[in-house]
């Protein structure tokens, strides 16, 4: 036994891996530190290497690492086998998680030794227009919740004339139960700034800027150290791999504002502002940060593009299913027994994440909801699972696929609770800048909290008539995503769980407008 | 600049020199950042806990900004705290995924265990990213996941109630 691997993801730091690790090194065994395999439920996951591979054994605290060391776990159930082979791994499609939870993060050797630097040393081979045309072609789309098509943006940027032009990075991952920027960066972060880079050439930005929440402290430290490395090693400067071609990269961190995941909001934010949504027209392509052209994208668009430039936007656009081309890297979270990274091509059903990646609740009671895509997500009932995961089906159906986030419920949970918390968040979170956010939250919470109270069905039905009417309100009159999606949860909860409510199950559709 | 009519009064000596000496140098040396102003309010908040009216003016200064531009940056943030930290903070996530797994519970006792203690502040965040393995939160800014009452309890231990 010479080398173990303990992950120094944020996830297994805050369940002890930090003290395992520290245990296992005293010990006299090697000790390296990767980033999360993302499956989060038997973190700290710690894998010894082998003849076989890399065994995994979960869950262990600092005292199992005498009895882990001496073989005592061998053939027990906390010894998962070959990790690499682990059926819950195998099963999904790691593409821009390849890396992610294999190799140490900031060490750059490992990174090319693994496919790493291939696509940016593509796309400096390539025109700009050409690198614009194979994201175009691959059909990547924003995984920050949007879904807007990658490629077009970045023509708009490419096209537009300015003295400068920024790419900046959305990693304000502020969403509950969204969690794979925050292990991407801390697992892998040179495909982040490899993605930047792709991004700066094809648009011909020579600045950029990751916007990272200051809820994650090992992200910030981690992607600093990168960034670091990667000057020293000629990546990003004044000649991006020798090319000429400049590319500076600075990590600007957030201030516990969750409206700053909304784009305009978090070009205020970078420009000292305070976080508050800017009109669209114009849109940020076009006057972006400090008025210029500039490329906003999440962290897993730009994540994605080192494999789009390597392979080729076909082979990428050759995945997934409709106009959802790709890989997803869907989050499990909540009352889940087995939470954490799946990624797979889009069109895998909601049941299959919940049922057999996640392996239903982890209190073992019935999943009563889900919430797919973060706090102004969908709740859905399990009669939805066969839904798959794709953009268009899941607005068809009320919902939205978001950021991937899928946060599992069991039966205890009250919906109606959970609607009110949706709008007492957004007025909570909400910037002020527009009416309908900032007002009819707080007006929806306190229409919500007179249902939950009301004592005979004439009240309930007209402040259900009211709550209609507020959601309408918000959903077309804001200005942003926040208060125009934060109806969404409330109005699904209300449309699936109405016993929750007080309204009986048989008389919902007559009680709702 | 965003001076209009009669010359403003000059602003009252600061009342902590030493402290408005060192705000001025953090200010001076990020001023050349593009949108210095988040950066250089982090640094004064990790340097002296939080950010005091004082503080305002001086970074205004420097900055070339009005007092009302920072302190309506300094208002809106969370992060940027405006009063003396105490000695210990719990800060627990109220996010959905948490709430899932038993958050809200966790949060209301935290809350009630410490009313009365002022040397011990009770938050909420929203989102630690920890969500497969919550509830998670903070406590004297280490990170813990997997917590529950008798957990944090545990890690609380020894501080005064």
């Amino acid at each position: 036994m010479t080398t173990a691997w303990v992950p120094c993801d944020a996830a297994a730091v805050a369940l002890g891996a930090d003290a395992v690790a520290d245990a296992i090194a005293a010990a006299g065994v090697t000790v390296r530190r990767n980033g999360s395999r993302g499956m989060l439920w038997l973190e700290p996951l710690v894998e010894v290497e082998t003849e076989r591979g890399r065994v995994g054994y979960g869950n262990i605290t600092e005292a199992e690492v005498g009895p882990l060391l001496d073989g005592a776990l061998d053939d027990t159930e906390r010894c998962i086998g070959v990790v690499d082979e682990h059926q819950w791994l195998s099963r999904q499609h790691r593409v821009s998680f390849a890396r992610v939870g294999v190799i140490e993060p900031t060490d750059l050797a490992a990174y090319r030794d693994h496919g790493g630097l291939v696509g940016l040393q593509r796309a400096l081979s390539l025109a700009p227009e050409e690198v614009v045309a194979e994201v175009t072609a691959s059909g990547l789309r924003g995984r920050g919740g949007a879904g807007f098509p990658a490629g077009i943006k970045w023509e708009t940027v490419r096209t537009a004339p300015a003295d400068v032009k920024f790419v900046c990075c959305n990693a304000d991952e502020g969403d509950s139960g969204t969690f794979a920027d925050r292990m991407l960066i801390e697992g892998d972060p040179f495909t982040l700034l490899e993605g930047m880079a792709i991004a700066a050439l094809a648009v011909g930005a020579t600045e950029g800027y990751v916007y990272l929440r200051s809820e994650y402290p090992h992200a910030i430290r981690t992607l600093r150290r990168a960034i670091d490395i990667a000057y020293a090693h000629g990546v990003l400067g004044e000649s991006v791999l020798g090319s000429g071609r400049r590319f500076d990269l600075d990590v600007r961190v957030g201030a516990g504002a969750y409206i700053c995941g909304e784009e305009t909001s978090m070009l205020e934010s970078l420009e000292g502002k305070r976080g508050e949504v800017r009109a669209k027209p114009p849109i940020p392509a076009l006057e972006g940060l400090f008025g210029r052209p500039t490329v906003v994208n999440n962290v897993l668009t730009l994540g994605a593009v080192p494999m789009v430039l390597a392979d080729g936007g076909e082979a990428y656009a050759a995945l997934g299913t409709g106009r959802s081309r790709g890989t997803q890297v869907f989050q499990l979270a909540g009352n889940v027994a087995r939470g954490g990274i799946v990624e797979a091509d889009f069109g895998v059903s909601l049941g299959d994440l919940v049922e057999d990646f996640g392996g239903g609740t982890a209190s073992g009671r019935p999943v009563k909801a889900v919430q797919v895509g973060g706090p102004l997500g969908a709740y859905l009932p399990p009669a939805q699972f066969g839904l798959p995961m794709d953009y268009e089906a899941f607005a068809d159906a009320g919902a939205m696929v978001g950021h991937g986030g899928v946060v599992v419920w069991d039966d205890t949970m009250d919906a109606s609770v959970m609607a009110r918390f949706a709008m007492e968040f957004c007025a909570k979170e909400s910037c002020g800048k527009c009416t309908p956010c900032r007002i009819g939250s707080t007006r929806g919470v306190e229409v919500i909290d007179r249902i939950r109270a009301a004592s005979d069905d004439g009240v309930r039905r007209t402040q259900l008539v009211l709550l209609d009417d507020l959601c309408t309100t918000m959903a077309k009159g804001s200005l942003c995503a926040m208060g125009g999606l934060t109806p969404m949860p409330v109005r699904s909860a209300l449309e699936h769980f109405p016993e929750d409510f007080g309204v009986p199950v048989d008389a919902a559709d007559g009680a709702r407008p | 600049m965003r001076q209009r009519g009669p010359a403003q009064a000059p602003a009252p000596a600061p009342a902590d020199p030493e402290r408005a000496a060192s705000v001025r140098a953090i200010a001076e040396q990020l001023s050349t950042l593009r949108g210095p102003l988040l950066p250089v309010l982090h640094e004064v908040v990790a340097t002296h806990g939080y950010v005091t009216d004082d503080d305002v003016l001086v970074v205004a200064e420097v900055l070339n900004l009005s007092r009302a531009d920072v302190h309506g940056v300094v208002t809106f943030y969370h992060d940027l705290r405006r009063t003396p930290p105490v000695a210990h903070r719990v800060a627990l996530c109220r996010g959905e995924a948490c709430q899932a797994r038993g958050a809200e519970g966790l949060y209301a006792e935290a809350a009630d265990r410490w009313s009365a203690t002022a040397a011990v502040e009770v938050g909420e965040v929203f989102c630690l990213g920890l969500c497969a393995v919550g509830p998670s939160g903070t406590v004297d800014g280490v990170l813990h996941a997997a917590l529950s009452p008798d957990r944090l309890a545990a890690l609380t231990d020894g501080w005064s109630r």
